[in-house]
């Protein structure tokens, strides 16, 4: 008899270090996807018993109790007792507790044990419970609770199989048909009992986490903390520009001598027009992004392995308090400076209602890496590459100039709507500072590698589609001698009427072209200007120029600047919209995202556009 | 004393908490936390500039970040030994 696969849960409190074990036990087979009807991320992936046999492993949302607070909390709950729909109900529970943490692990984990399931504890990151000078009996633990207890440290696969075949075991324990009625254990009760099993578990202690309190004493200190802060992220940015040039170049270079080798192999057509203008110069002028793109991937990822994350969160927590919001919002934000869709996901872990949604509306103006396409091709174009410092370009200046300009312009709105349409008490701000780690590179390569891979799809998918679907657009109806075929193309003619609007605040009909497909994603404005112009240049030596070197000779500074501006705050993106519907459960707030995002777009860049005119930039 | 008046590094029991002071959702929430009557707290750090806020709470071998808003509602016993910070 075959039976089904088994299901194993990987269940815990925050910050016991589950996604590591997950990625450990499960390696790179993981498949990401969202429960039905809610929006809490799904990672699944499989594991090998001892026997070779596979098992499901699911990673559930960390939470502290049974009774959920939070939409994470909800799925934890409704998974474990079998009543999330799409998810069967794990035959085994991999409860996961931080060993230097015990006395807090151990009250959610007595929650679960009583339920009666197939539970395995893994006793998790217990090397640096051993750094911080804990030595701990498991025997002593798998006494008190009643189920098998195994050491683990995820980084160092110590206790993985040894888990395996735990698991194995545990499937084969009959569940009790009928738990014990739940005796009502009060939390004050459950806390003594934690406080009970994690002393007796605990062979030694010597002094406390000596590490974290005099790391935290510089990173948290009330004067050096922020200004640390702040120079990271100047780094991070400067980084983005200044370590991923070679990479850029590199792929450039490929992209050109691909396009060089389409032209010189395929016959003079039509369609060879479609393969170098449209998907060649198109989806390879948002290919180069990828290095800058990655190399921001990897602060942010890096920030929340060791655990800055939540510190950054403390600090900026007076700060948002100062708009009405708190320091948990700072993480959906940061996040969105990768991308507004994890970061508007990522707002599900505010509790306050009115808190969460200012922070959906503010999240799009925090600079995604999408607009950094468009960025680095308008910077690089019109910013000379001097020095204004040592290690100071003014292009990664400017580049931090803008995302200034997204995160003072998301403040002013913040405090703007928290006093009209979003009003409501002020919000608190209750977090849990984890223990720093290294982080380690397989984690941090699997992360990237997911975020690479997304990009690398949409890049493949919707903006190839867009950019056919452009070209075509741009070379239909055919131009009559004489005539320019961009002038005389559907698109053309689109952009010209809207060009009428878009005139006062000094964009041309180039630019206004470029707009209308960057609403499927920021970044296909590179790809369009790239196309249009190859589809518009009167020469193959035109075309053959680069992108930035077309743009010098068509757009004034002036201009190039006011479109910077306009990418700043326009809602140039359908899929933020999307899942800003999908988390507000209506049409309301996007549409009054789309509405003031638009406005202050086309105010902004009419302001800097006359500024610089008026500067004599122009 | 409440725990916000705690200097920081002393060692203290939260004797009272004013639940019904704090917003039922974050009064669940220091609970689950460990923050509750009974519990031994060191207030490890005060946030920046005026106001002092947020407050870093250390409560077994954990920190907690939260606001004065919280830690005010807190009546705290200071313990006699100091740690050895």
């Amino acid at each position: 008899m075959t039976r089904k696969t088994t299901v194993a849960a990987l269940v815990g409190n925050p910050n016991a270090g589950k996604s590591a074990l997950f990625n450990a036990l499960t390696g790179a087979r993981q498949k990401i996807a969202n429960y039905p009807g809610v929006t809490v991320e799904r990672k699944a992936g499989r594991l090998l018993l001892p026997s070779g046999e596979p098992v499901e492993l699911v990673d559930l949302p960390g939470s502290y109790a049974l009774d959920a607070a939070s939409p994470d909390e909800e799925v934890t709950r409704k998974v474990i007792m079998g009543e999330q729909e799409g998810q069967a109900r794990p035959d085994v529970i991999v409860l996961v507790l931080d060993s230097s943490n015990l006395e807090q692990h151990l009250v959610f984990a007595q929650e679960v044990i009583e339920l009666g399931r197939p539970t395995v504890v893994a006793l998790n990151m217990i090397d640096l419970a051993e750094r911080d000078g804990l030595t701990l009996d498991p025997a002593a633990l798998e006494a008190a609770l009643g189920v098998p207890v195994i050491p683990t440290v995820a980084v160092r696969r110590r206790g993985l199989t040894e888990l395996a075949a735990a698991i194995a075991e545990a499937r084969e324990r009959p569940e009790a048909a009928h738990p014990a009625p739940r005796p009502h254990v009060t939390l004050p009760e459950r806390r003594m009992l934690a406080h009970q099993m994690a002393t007796a578990a605990i062979l030694s202690e010597t002094a406390r986490h000596r590490i974290h309190a005099r790391m935290d004493k510089v990173l948290l200190h009330p004067w050096a903390g922020p200004p640390i802060l702040f120079a990271l992220l100047f780094v991070v940015f400067q980084a983005v520009f200044t370590w991923a040039t070679p990479f850029a170049d590199g792929l450039e270079a490929l992209v050109g001598g691909l396009g060089d080798l389409a032209k010189q192999t395929l016959p003079e057509s039509l369609l060879r027009d479609l393969l170098t203008e449209g998907v060649i110069a198109g989806v390879g002028s948002v290919v180069v992004f990828l290095p800058q793109i990655v190399i921001l991937f990897f602060f942010i990822l890096t920030m929340e392995a060791t655990g800055y994350m939540a510190r950054a969160a403390f600090l900026m927590d007076r700060m948002m308090a100062g708009v009405g919001l708190s320091g948990r919002s700072f993480i959906p934000l940061l996040s969105s400076f990768a991308c507004a869709i994890p970061g508007i996901m990522a707002t599900r872990s505010i509790t306050d209602p009115k808190d969460r949604l200012t922070t959906i509306l503010i999240a799009p103006m925090m600079t995604c890496s999408a607009r950094l396409p468009v960025y680095a091709v308008i910077i690089a174009a019109f910013i000379p590459n001097t020095r204004v410092g040592p290690g100071v370009g003014l292009q990664g200046l400017v580049l931090f100039c803008l995302y200034v300009a997204g995160i003072i312009g998301a403040m002013l709105v913040a405090l703007v709507l928290r006093r009209s349409v979003t009003k409501g008490a002020a919000s608190g701000f209750i977090m849990e500072l984890p223990k720093y780690q290294l982080p380690t590179v397989k984690d941090l390569a699997l992360g990237l590698w997911q975020r690479a891979w997304i990009f690398l799809r949409r890049a493949g998918t919707m903006i190839f589609t867009v950019t056919i679907a452009l070209w075509i657009l741009l070379n239909f109806p055919r131009a009559e001698p004489g005539q320019d075929q961009i002038d005389a193309s559907i698109a053309g003619t689109m952009a010209n009427g809207l060009a009428v609007v878009l005139e006062p605040i000094g964009f041309n009909r180039d630019m206004s072209l470029a707009i209308i497909p960057a609403m499927a994603a920021r970044e296909v404005a590179v790809s369009s200007l790239a196309t249009t112009y190859a589809v518009g240049a009167e020469d193959e030596e035109e075309a053959a120029m680069a992108l930035g070197a077309q743009l010098r000779t068509r757009w004034t500074l002036p201009m190039a600047l006011a479109f910077l501006a306009w990418f700043v705050f326009a809602p140039q993106c359908l899929s933020t919209i999307a899942v800003a519907r999908r988390e507000t459960n209506g049409w309301k707030w996007p549409a009054f995202m789309l509405a003031y995002l638009f406005a202050l777009a086309y105010v902004a860049a009419g302001i800097t556009y006359w500024t610089a005119i008026a500067a004599g930039l122009g | 004393m409440t725990l916000d008046q705690l200097p920081i590094g002393t060692p203290a029991r939260i004797a009272q908490v004013d639940w019904p002071a704090l917003v039922p959702e974050e009064a669940r929430r220091l609970r689950a936390l460990g923050l509750d009557e009974g519990a031994r707290v060191t207030l490890a750090y005060r946030g920046v500039f005026i106001g002092r806020d947020p407050l870093a709470v250390e409560i077994g071998r954990m920190t907690v970040a939260i606001r004065r808003v919280h830690a005010r509602a807190m009546q705290v016993e200071p313990l006699a030994e100091k740690t050895s910070a």
